[in-house]
């Protein structure tokens, strides 16, 4: 379904994305694991076509993605949603709109019909009808978790990323949005590719586990095969040792 | 005498790509003036920003510029018995350059500074990002209604701070330099001559226009957390007050210039 051939993507003198190879079978949840800084994230955005790669393909069902514009981009953007690392959720907009909004701006949904649907999927990730006219401020991390979660699906697209769907919570709140993930992707039987250092959100979202490291995927395989993946970089990664392969660069 | 070459060179090649960003910015944005969708709402909302709610500090400003301006071409006009000409001097001081230059700095440093860190705060939380995921371009939906409201916005809020500023003349000259209520008001039409209106109302347009563009162009391309929005937001003030000065005198010199 996704399909990445020799995506290199630079900062200046710094290799983010180094020749990487990654293909998204359909229908599968795929999670990429890997540490701060490895291009996790960039790999997502070059995906998403917010930024450009400085070279190689980026497939989506076949069709050659990085070079869209225009109404082709936002025809493909529509197949997409995205959870964000730090929820983004539109501090301008009430709960509800924030949810409804790729319906009302992407798929020109008329609001009260858009709202039902909003309350919907919020009912979905475990909120309430009232909580819907609130701000996103007014709610706690965990919550906007939730809504951002809800406006990921809301347009009930064929490809949702996550971004450290975790990050920043209680181990018990990581724990319920890894279910609200899993369940809510199995209703849409959509395609997922998250990216997490959280292993034990990726143990329960997985179906395949990658690994990147310095801009490469230096394993992949489904996701029960990593405890013994005989590979020491994924080994390391996974029990979380400060000694091993991978030496952090603590100089930038 | 290398190196200090060199550091010039550097600082003109920083200077173009700053201006071909910028160029590059305004096109896109204002090619989305004439593309649907068009959010209604959004432009509303951002004309009152501007408009409704800059309405105090701009009127404050404009009351004691007119009070201020009657009470030193009195005095100084006084040295050569011109005092008559006080409520011609207010009129045209204030439509043509005070009017639109005091408001133009008052609302950059309101509405411009928060256009800065709206968007700016949109951009490092990834906000930005979300909407191009959500089939919405950032240009049309966050730069464009922005442009559109600071264009149309400000020569009406100018034209109210005309106004309000030729009464503080009108105050000071009446109750402290003694004038004569209806000989000080037919002196303030008799001279006035559309183009100085006109002329005036131009330079607002041009500065709304500037000030919401500088307020999103910083937000748009700011980064790194809360220190990048504070430069952002400082950029956008100082940028846009200095354009305006500029502007100022080369609208000028296209009305009056001899």
């Amino acid at each position: 379904m996704i399909q990445l051939r020799s995506v290199r993507k630079t900062f200046g003198p710094k290799v983010v994305l180094d020749d990487l190879n990654l293909d998204v079978k359909k229908g599968e949840s795929l999670v990429v694991i890997g540490g701060s800084g490895t291009g996790k994230s960039v790999m997502l955005k070059c995906i998403l076509g917010l930024l450009r790669p400085n070279g190689g393909s980026i497939k989506v069902d076949g069709e050659e993605v990085t070079n869209l514009k225009g109404k082709d981009r936002d025809r493909v953007m529509q197949r997409f949603g995205m959870l964000f690392q730090g929820s983004a959720l539109f501090d301008s907009l009430k709960v509800w709109e924030n949810v409804a909004f790729g319906l009302i701006q992407g798929r020109k949904m008329q609001r009260p019909q858009a709202r039902e649907i909003a309350i919907e999927k919020l009912a979905q990730v475990g909120l309430a009808e009232s909580s819907g006219d609130l701000f996103p401020a007014e709610l706690s991390g965990g919550m906007q978790k939730r809504v951002a979660l809800a406006r990921a699906i809301a347009t009930s697209p064929e490809i949702i990323f996550f971004d450290e769907p975790t990050t920043g919570l209680d181990p018990i709140m990581a724990d319920v949005i890894n279910d609200l993930i899993v369940e809510c992707v199995k209703k849409l039987g959509a395609t997922t590719l998250s990216i997490t250092h959280d292993m034990a959100s990726a143990r329960k979202i997985a179906d395949r586990i990658a690994m990147l490291h310095k801009g490469k995927m230096i394993w992949v395989g489904s996701a029960k095969d990593i405890d013994h993946s005989d590979n020491p970089y994924v080994d390391q990664f996974i029990h979380g040792r400060a000694q091993g392969p991978i030496s952090m660069e603590l100089r930038a | 005498m290398i190196e200090l070459l060199s550091t010039i060179g550097m600082v003109v090649l920083l200077f173009l790509i700053h201006v071909g960003k910028l160029a590059e910015f305004t096109a896109l944005a204002v090619s989305h003036v004439v593309r649907p969708p068009f959010f209604p709402r959004l432009i509303a909302k951002s004309m009152l920003e501007i408009g409704y709610f800059s309405l105090p500090v701009v009127g404050l400003t404009a009351i004691f510029s007119g009070m201020v301006v009657a009470l030193q071409s009195y005095t100084g006009f006084a040295r050569f018995s011109a005092e008559g000409a006080v409520a011609t001097v207010v009129v045209l001081t204030l439509t043509r350059e005070l009017g639109p230059v005091l408001a133009g700095l008052m609302v950059a440093g309101r509405v411009g500074a928060s256009m800065a860190a709206e968007i700016g705060t949109m951009r490092v939380t990834e906000q930005i990002d979300a909407l191009t995921t959500l089939s919405t371009n950032p240009y049309k939906y966050l730069v464009t209604p922005r442009l559109l409201a600071g264009l149309l916005t400000m020569p009406l809020l100018v034209l109210i701070a005309d106004i309000i500023g030729v009464f503080g003349g009108y105050i000071v000259a009446i109750y402290r330099l003694g004038f004569n209520p209806a000989n000080y008001l037919s002196r303030t039409w008799e001279y006035l001559q559309t183009n100085d209106v006109v002329s005036g109302l131009t330079k607002a347009a041009v500065f709304g226009f500037i000030i919401s563009l500088m307020g999103c162009y910083h937000g748009y391309y700011s980064k790194g957390g809360a220190q990048g929005v504070g430069q952002a937001t400082t950029n956008a003030v100082v940028s846009a007050a200095i354009m305006i000065l500029v502007f100022n005198y080369v609208i000028t010199t296209l009305f009056f210039g001899k």
